[in-house]
């Protein structure tokens, strides 16, 4: 994630008509999305795209060598990523086990990475750059939810929320850009429960 | 949802597949994944009763980890990759 979207104003917060949320339609969801809001979240989910295709590509072309590999869909990483945002993506299948994990990393992560990067082009093709009324299909609804998902994670390690009860207000002075974020981070929460209750 | 898990359960990676113990799939509380959705998540991908996901979802919540599925390795290894696929944070661990 980085701190530099033209998206946010310190008083953008303060809108009240900025909370929208999705609410249950037949075979699906909808909600409204402001132009700012909709710029906020196309910049996230695609930062998210970047992150996981990243060094997929750089995969690939190590496995090309080995046609079976690649054929399986089996990938070149067995360490956990540096990025602790991709770590946390990406997360180790053992608790205790680096031989296991590597192991399963091989095995799941590039999928994995497939998977998140479809959900997050899923949302970028749903959401138009200007904004307005979204309507998504049941399909359309879980890949939000993912994206979502992997957002919110992603600000939670950048913004270092590791307790859930801390007043996240506090957390940054005013000035700090990721003041913003903790914001956003609060929106998409509020955004990502309302989609889950449409659905429920 | 929480504080750090704390306990961290030994798994072995031997060829001990005895089928009388079985492996399991733990999900491990974080803080930033809403209980709604984890409970949402259980009920999807494994298609627990509401009730039963709930109270799983709280164990991860009150308790730090709970186990969510058990059987074999290679099927909890599906269930940790989906589980991961929602972005919950679950391992495979051997039932000892």
């Amino acid at each position: 994630m980085s701190w530099d979207d033209d998206y946010l104003s310190p008083d953008y917060g303060e809108d009240a008509e900025i909370a929208s949320s999705f609410r249950p339609v037949p075979g699906g969801a909808t909600a409204y999305f402001e132009r700012a809001q909709a710029g906020v979240i196309r910049s996230l989910v695609s930062q998210i795209a970047e992150l996981v295709s990243a060094d997929s590509t750089a995969a690939a072309a190590a496995v090309d060598s080995d046609d079976l590999e690649a054929q399986l869909g089996l990938s070149s990483h067995a360490e956990p990523p540096d990025d602790p945002v991709l770590a946390r993506l990406l997360p180790d299948g053992y608790p205790d086990d680096p031989e296991a994990s590597a192991e399963f990393r091989r095995y799941t992560e590039e999928s994995l990475r497939s998977a998140k990067a479809a959900s997050a082009q899923a949302v970028l093709a749903s959401l138009p750059p200007g904004g307005g009324q979204v309507r998504l299909s049941e399909p359309e609804c879980q890949q939000w939810l993912r994206s979502l998902n992997d957002v919110r994670l992603a600000l939670g390690v950048r913004l270092g929320i590791t307790d859930e009860n801390e007043d996240l207000t506090e957390r940054f002075a005013a000035e700090d850009p990721r003041s913003a974020y903790i914001w956003v981070y609060q929106w998409l929460a509020y955004l990502q429960d309302s989609l889950i209750e449409a659905l429920s | 949802m929480g504080t750090a898990p704390v306990e961290v359960q030994q798994p072995i990676t031997g060829q001990d597949t005895a089928l009388d113990v079985p492996w399991v799939t733990v999900v491990w509380n974080d803080p930033v994944n809403l209980m709604n959705y984890v409970t949402y998540v259980f009920q999807k991908v494994f298609g627990y009763p509401k009730a039963k996901a709930e109270k799983l979802m709280l164990d991860v919540h009150h308790k730090g980890k709970a186990v969510v599925s058990s059987g074999a390795r290679e099927a909890m290894e599906r269930d940790a990759e989906t589980l991961h696929g929602y972005g919950l944070w679950a391992t495979v661990s051997h039932d000892s």
